[in-house]
């Protein structure tokens, strides 16, 4: 079984430029991961940010040994967003398309398809890799046999699955962050800065549902595979993303890193992560073909 | 050509079956889309969406009266599992539809390469929103027509057309999907089926209701979706029309349970350069089709002659018994 | 919101609640399956339609009247018997509302989902056994009048008498069905 690696998912919060800054810091040093994805994928008028100090952030992970790639916008719709997206196939990195619209500007060259890309079987994936995927992220709602199909099919990219981290949802043109507050998304002034994780959904029951973030919508629970890695590492996949959040994402790469290496036994993992992010749901439905928000205990 | 006039823009009508179908061609439909009994459409629900053999004789039966029959093959195919979805192309292309409205890229590329004379619809389960996304389908499958997102407005669709070398078909009535169509796995989070895998979202099997005094609790799963008071109209557990709490306020986080009618912005849409307007509704019945389809008829004729129309309310027909004209207009955002 | 004048005419004529109100059961029975079977027999693709919904039973309750109409799904037919209470029959659904409504259903006039979205009608338990019947009912566009009378010839003089009780009040509230109808 050759090596399985694990990538760091481009930020999907809005966090300030300091953290943002002190993160990915922390993460060029000490994080056992292969690939670093950097970029603003849910609102484009966040990226004025982090913009400034993205070249050094850059710089920094590249000397920590990691491989940077370039996130695109998940959803881009206005001109300007388009254009930046255009910009963007010409960096020097290897940029990750979230969306159809920006493979014209990369076909030929190589590049990922990220997890808002619908690729939901082999024949979606092949079509691809003749375009140029090197790197295939996954869809978060297939079941492990998809995935298993679709990473026996696609020689020619490494397939990479979502393993840690709220699960993206859904993605829509209104922001929920401004609705929830009495504004406009032209008008947000940036309410969602103060959810660095997102803001939690309840149902009126109180069961704890699902997580907004801007126009961005997530799983209250963060998804888990911890259990699933090896089998995903024999299945064909090559990669496990873990998507950033407050908790100590240095922890979690090291956990994960240790499973895969057969340094550290699931069950003792799972406590560990457990002990890294002790207020959240963990979930593996999806992986393993029921509803996504169950964690189905084997 | 059928009985109805001058066309201005298409009227694309929806059928969950053989006698939905004959009702809205009756009502005046230019065309009408429609689905195989199986997960390989959108509407995958109990008792709807027709056989092989009913597809072939609606087919006929929209031919004689000059309208279009347009084959939904909307969801995404399985993994290591293409047969029912590559048969449902082949199929509507041997039953001689007008089109197939496809999402998945490996079988716009299936259905390209073995049925290059098929005309492909892009459906508004492929999610693309902008001029760059749609001409990739364009030059790669030689897609005839996209369905546009419900995430636009009015002036975007009008760029968009604009920029685009297929047409345009968008929105005009019906259920608001708030989220991009396509890339929603809400439904799957909370049910274990998706509207990409399994052509459902909040499926009936998941759904109870609950009275608790004199409120009705709707339920999808294991999640309250919404309570209502007794009198208030009711939603169907739709997750994304749900009431729900946070820390900074509760209430109908994404979208009241409202539905989308454009019937006012369709000298709009036509001065865009849109095709084609689209009713969404193939699980509704008869006496829905009859009455959408016949407003919609009669707010398009009167716009071919230039005359006005009186907009009788159809809200008694919706969802939340109340209409918007949702993204089309840039503060719903 | 539904003008309450029209929620009103979706009720049952009060002279007809009370003309059914001492009707025996047996006879009524007795008519209304032969009119299901009636109906089954020319809408044959109607069971086609309710495949895998095989064993629910789905009881329409009529709310201004004293009696239950169980209807269950089986492989190849619709069963139907009429029960005073549910005690004694375990559902997996029910359907609820005043019979001009219900009628009207499965006659086409009106939309299940707008009847239910303004609570006209009220639905519990397996709602995806409801949405196929309501679905399966849909399609085979059935004509309530043309059944009651094709079973009636069918069945001969024995059930002149309920012929013409079903066709007095079929008639009285597929009027008020369609007056009552929003356009």
């Amino acid at each position: 079984m050759s090596r399985i690696s694990l990538s760091l998912g481009p930020l999907l919060f809005n966090w300030p430029a300091t953290r943002w800054r002190d993160f990915y810091a922390r993460v060029a040093d000490e994080a056992p991961v292969e690939f670093v994805y950097l970029g603003e994928v849910v609102c484009s008028k966040r990226q004025p940010f982090f913009s400034d100090v993205l070249p050094d952030v850059i710089a920094r992970l590249e000397r920590g040994g990691k491989t940077v790639i370039l996130s695109s916008l998940a959803l881009p719709t206005l001109q300007r967003e388009l254009r930046y997206c255009a910009a963007l196939a010409e960096a020097s990195q290897m940029v990750e398309a979230n969306d159809v619209s920006m493979l014209p500007h990369l076909a030929g060259h190589p590049h990922a398809i990220g997890p808002f890309i619908s690729v939901y079987n082999e024949t979606a994936a092949r079509l691809l890799i003749d375009g140029g995927a090197r790197r295939i992220a996954l869809p978060p709602e297939l079941p492990m046999a998809s995935i298993a199909a679709i990473a026996g099919a696609a020689e020619g990219a490494e397939i990479e699955v979502w393993a840690f981290g709220r699960i993206p949802l859904a993605i829509s043109a209104r922001c929920y962050h401004a609705r929830l507050y009495g504004r406009t998304k032209d008008s947000c002034q940036f309410v969602c800065e103060n959810d660095p994780d997102g803001l939690r959904v309840d149902t009126l029951d109180d069961e704890k549902f699902l997580a907004i973030n801007g126009v961005q919508t997530l799983s209250h629970t963060y998804c888990n595979l911890i259990f699933e890695a090896q089998e995903l590492a024999k299945i064909g996949v090559s990669t496990l993303r873990l998507s950033p959040h407050t908790c100590d994402m240095v922890g979690v790469a090291r956990v994960f890193r240790d499973v895969l290496d057969d340094a550290c036994e699931s069950s003792r993992a799972m406590r560990l992560l457990r002990a890294i992010a002790p207020d959240t749901a963990f979930s593996n439905g999806f992986a393993q073909g029921v509803n996504g928000a169950t964690y189905v205990v084997r | 050509m059928t009985p109805h006039g001058p066309r201005t823009l298409e009227l694309v009508c929806p059928a969950g079956t053989p006698a939905s179908l004959r009702t809205a061609i009756e009502a005046g439909a230019d065309a009408v889309y429609c689905g195989f009994r199986d997960e390989t459409n959108a509407r995958n629900f109990p008792g709807l969406n027709f056989s092989r053999d009913e597809m072939r004789a609606s087919i006929s039966y929209a031919r004689e009266r000059g309208a279009k029959v347009l084959i939904a093959i909307n969801t995404f195919a399985r993994a290591g599992d293409p047969g029912p979805w590559r048969r449902a192309v082949d199929d509507a292309a041997a039953f001689g539809a007008n089109a197939v409205i496809l999402a998945d890229l490996g079988l716009l590329g299936y259905a390209a390469t073995t049925h290059p004379r098929l005309r492909l619809h892009l459906s508004v389960q492929a999610a693309a929103a902008s001029a760059d996304s749609i001409n990739f389908y364009v030059g790669r499958f030689g897609v005839k027509r996209v369905v546009l997102p419900r995430v636009l407005s009015v002036a975007e669709i009008a760029a968009v057309t604009r920029a685009v070398s297929c047409e345009t078909e968008t929105f005009a009535f019906g259920g608001l999907c708030v989220m991009t169509e396509g890339r929603c796995s809400l439904s799957s989070y909370a049910t274990g089926k998706s509207p990409n895998m399994n052509g459902v979202c909040s499926p009936a099997s998941h759904v109870s209701y609950r009275q608790d005094g004199d409120c009705l609790v709707s339920r999808l799963g294991e999640f309250t979706i919404d309570r209502s008071d007794s009198g208030r109209p009711v939603g169907y557990p739709t997750l994304c029309k749900g009431h729900f709490r946070t820390t900074a306020g509760q209430g109908y986080l994404f979208e009241e349970p409202v539905s989308l009618d454009a019937r006012r912005l369709l000298p709009e849409l036509r001065t865009a350069g849109v095709t084609a307007i689209k009713i969404e509704g193939r699980q509704r019945s008869r006496a829905y089709i009859k009455a959408v389809v016949a407003a919609f008829r009669e707010a398009l004729d009167a716009l071919a002659a230039g005359t006005a129309v009186p907009i009788e309310s159809l809200a008694s027909m919706t969802e939340g018994q109340s209409v918007t004209s949702g993204a089309y207009r840039k503060a719903w955002r | 919101m539904l003008q309450p004048s029209l929620q009103q005419a979706r009720r049952l004529p009060g002279i007809v609640a009370w003309a059914m109100r001492p009707l025996p059961l047996f006879p009524l029975e007795f008519a209304l399956v032969r009119l299901l079977a009636g109906i089954l027999e020319r809408h044959p693709d109607l069971v086609g339609r309710l495949s895998g919904m095989e064993r629910r039973r789905i009881a329409v309750e009529p709310d201004d009247l004293p009696f239950t109409v169980v209807l269950e799904l089986q492989e190849s037919t619709i069963s139907l018997r009429i029960v005073r209470t549910l005690d004694i029959i375990p559902v997996h659904a029910r359907i609820r509302g005043p019979l001009p409504v219900l009628i009207g259903l499965v006659d086409g006039v009106y939309d299940g989902d707008a009847l239910f979205f303004s609570r006209d009608l009220v639905i519990e338990g397996d709602i995806e056994a409801v949405l196929a019947l309501r679905n399966a009912i849909d399609d085979a566009d059935v004509d309530l009048l043309g059944e009651v009378a094709a079973t009636c010839a069918a069945c001969g003089s024995p059930i002149d008498g309920i012929k013409r009780a079903l066709e007095g009040i079929l008639r009285a509230v597929l009027k008020t069905a369609n007056r009552g109808h929003v356009q």
